[in-house]
């Protein structure tokens, strides 16, 4: 056990040090830099005046010392500076991660409330009119990008409400701060449920055939005791996995409904660090994701070794 | 008795009976074939199928409503809808294939030599697509686009790199199996050269699985072009992208005009939704290990 978390923590520092090196190497290899693009969007002429932002930024040093100048920083916590504000890094990051998690764990939680157990009843109803309505709600929720549904929720309330939800920073009361991040939660979360739906009902159709279900139900359990106490534990292994694999796909959906909503998130963030060219921002928020993307992954792993006690990590 | 045993073989099925068959087992996945179909008819006659022309602007029909001339209304600057769509289904399509070709090309290629060859190769592969899979997709396709600028070309490449480590994965793990078969031992013996057999025995073998990753992408490639689009990083002007068309300020037409808002996403959720029907489809018909 102890060995097998040193392996894993070891290809994860191994995977991010990967990462590190793609995004940093990305950035830099269209011709063309920073200082020019900073030097053309502000209007400036003077040969003198790119000169210094190029020594400001650091980007007349070599690539490896740019590189070991950024990674060495990130290590003792230190980000850099924004090129935009200026201000350092951290302190334009730091608030904006609350917003974004909360978002992304009430997303989650709604998936699985209720994509689990729509699944088991789609499984459990097989091929009744019920489970094709659920199948074909599903499959239309994996098939609308999210800042449509977004747009959409935006217009029911225009329609029944007459104004829109806007993003408070201080909400008066917690049920006026929960309802701001539910409606886009659910926006974003739509998608993982239908995804966690579909899984949950294949992956509970596969168990219900097996054997020690057949005992269970001849030993004279009830349905109900059948399908929750033994086919649904063993039916949601797969499915932790997929939440897991989600929490990426959360991200990327959470960029566009940050921007529907107008949410001050950092998912939203990364976007206009890219539009504005502010690199530094644009590293470190990539850096920032693959972490819990990868952290995620091993936390699920673990539980999976909790809950199912035929998984042993042993190499 | 030998001679009758030809008479005993059975008759190959007309291709309308078999057609007929399979429209009868999988009756969503014909559905989903019809949406494709006029998708991709769609956006090959777009010249033909649209009424107006999607680029002329019009300031007397700016925003105008859904009506006869305007079946979809029009635009802030007067451009039809429906015609923006229709043509829009050409930059989705053209995004769709390319990326989806290119990301299952290259991803069965290094699959194929990452399973076959195995050793350094293999885990050099298989660290950098751990590397590559923990970015969400749209983060890895933002950060690209913005290094290479954006343009249709580079939203392609873009699109498809993210697609890259998930196919080689899947192909690796069938190569691997493959490897051991005894019909890859027989063409050892027959003296046969390794990359041959890679190429002529183990490759076709794969294509069932490849067939239906790649359908399943298409749908993924769509919302991406159109998530990025929206995010104004994506397919850039003249060209009319579904995405963009919901991004040009689309939060506040949700007050002014939502047939702004609607259409287009109606169209992406519609053409998704045709190619999810398929690659249930497929998957069923050409994998039956991965069925539900």
């Amino acid at each position: 056990m102890l060995s097998y978390l040193i392996r894993r923590l070891l290809l994860m520092a191994l995977t991010l040090f990967g990462v590190s090196i793609a995004i940093f190497l990305l950035l830099r290899i269209v011709p063309g830099n920073i200082a020019d693009i900073l030097f053309d969007s502000a209007g400036l002429i003077d040969p003198a005046e790119k000169a210094k932002i190029v020594a400001d930024l650091g980007l007349d040093l070599p690539l490896y010392k740019q590189y070991t100048q950024w990674i060495g920083g990130l290590l003792q916590g230190d980000l850099g500076y924004s090129y935009v504000s200026e201000k350092p890094v951290l302190e334009e990051i730091a608030p904006r991660i609350p917003i974004t998690a909360k978002i992304a764990l009430l997303a989650l939680i709604f998936s699985v409330i209720a994509g689990v157990p729509l699944g088991v009843i789609s499984a459990v109803r097989q091929n009744t009119p019920l489970d094709y309505l659920l199948r074909v709600t599903s499959l239309s929720g994996l098939s609308m990008p999210s800042f449509w549904l977004g747009l959409l929720i935006l217009m029911a309330f225009v329609h029944y409400l007459g104004t829109i939800p806007i993003y408070d920073r201080e909400p008066a009361t917690f049920m006026a701060g929960f309802t701001m991040l539910a409606v886009p939660a659910a926006a974003v979360g739509f998608r993982s449920s239908a995804l966690i739906m579909r899984l949950t009902r294949s992956s509970m159709l596969e168990v219900l055939r097996q054997d020690f279900v057949r005992t269970a139900r001849s030993k004279g359990l009830s349905e109900g005791a059948v399908t929750y106490n033994h086919a649904l534990r063993n039916a949601l292994l797969p499915v932790i996995t997929t939440i897991g694999i989600e929490v990426a796909f959360l991200f990327g959906g959470l960029i566009v409904t940050e921007t529907v909503f107008n949410i001050p998130g950092v998912a939203r963030f990364l976007v206009e660090a890219i539009r504005w060219r502010d690199y530094p921002m644009v590293q470190n928020l990539v850096m920032f994701t693959a972490t819990i993307v990868v952290v995620v992954n091993l936390i699920v792993d673990l539980i999976y070794m909790v809950i199912d006690p035929r998984i042993r990590y042993s190499e | 008795m030998s001679t009758t045993v030809s008479q005993d073989r059975p008759t190959k099925p007309s291709f309308f009976n078999e057609v007929f068959y399979l429209a009868r087992r999988y009756p969503l996945g014909v559905a989903g074939a019809i949406i494709m179909t006029t998708f991709v008819l769609c956006a090959l006659f777009a010249n033909f199928v649209a009424p107006l022309d999607p680029f002329s602007t019009n300031a007397r029909a700016s925003l105008a409503r859904p009506s006869e001339t305007h079946l979809l209304g029009a635009d802030m600057m007067g451009r039809d809808v429906l015609s923006r769509i229709i043509h829009g289904a050409r930059i989705s399509l053209a995004v769709a294939v390319g990326a989806t070709i290119m990301g299952s090309g290259l991803g069965a290629a290094l699959g194929l030599a990452s399973g076959y060859l195995g050793g350094w190769f293999d885990l050099i592969i298989q660290r950098v697509s751990e590397v590559m899979q923990s970015l969400p997709l749209l983060v890895m396709a933002l950060v690209i686009t913005a290094s290479l600028g954006p343009s249709l070309r580079n939203t392609i490449i873009a699109i498809a790199i993210p697609l890259v480590p998930t196919v080689a994965r899947v192909i690796r793990s069938n190569v691997l199996s493959l490897r051991e078969m005894p019909f890859v031992e027989a063409a050892k013996a027959t003296g046969m050269s390794e990359f041959r057999i890679a190429v002529v025995h183990v490759l076709p073998n794969t294509l069932a699985p490849l067939i239906v990753l790649a359908t399943a992408q298409l749908g993924s490639t769509i919302l991406t072009e159109a998530s990025l689009s929206f995010l104004g990083l994506g397919v850039p002007e003249p060209y009319p992208s579904w995405g963009r068309m919901l991004s040009e300020s689309a939060a506040e037409y949700v007050r002014t005009a939502p047939w702004l808002v609607i259409f287009p996403g109606l169209a992406i959720s519609l053409v998704v939704f045709g190619s999810n029907l398929m690659g249930d489809a497929l998957r069923d018909a050409l994998d039956p290990r991965q069925r539900d």
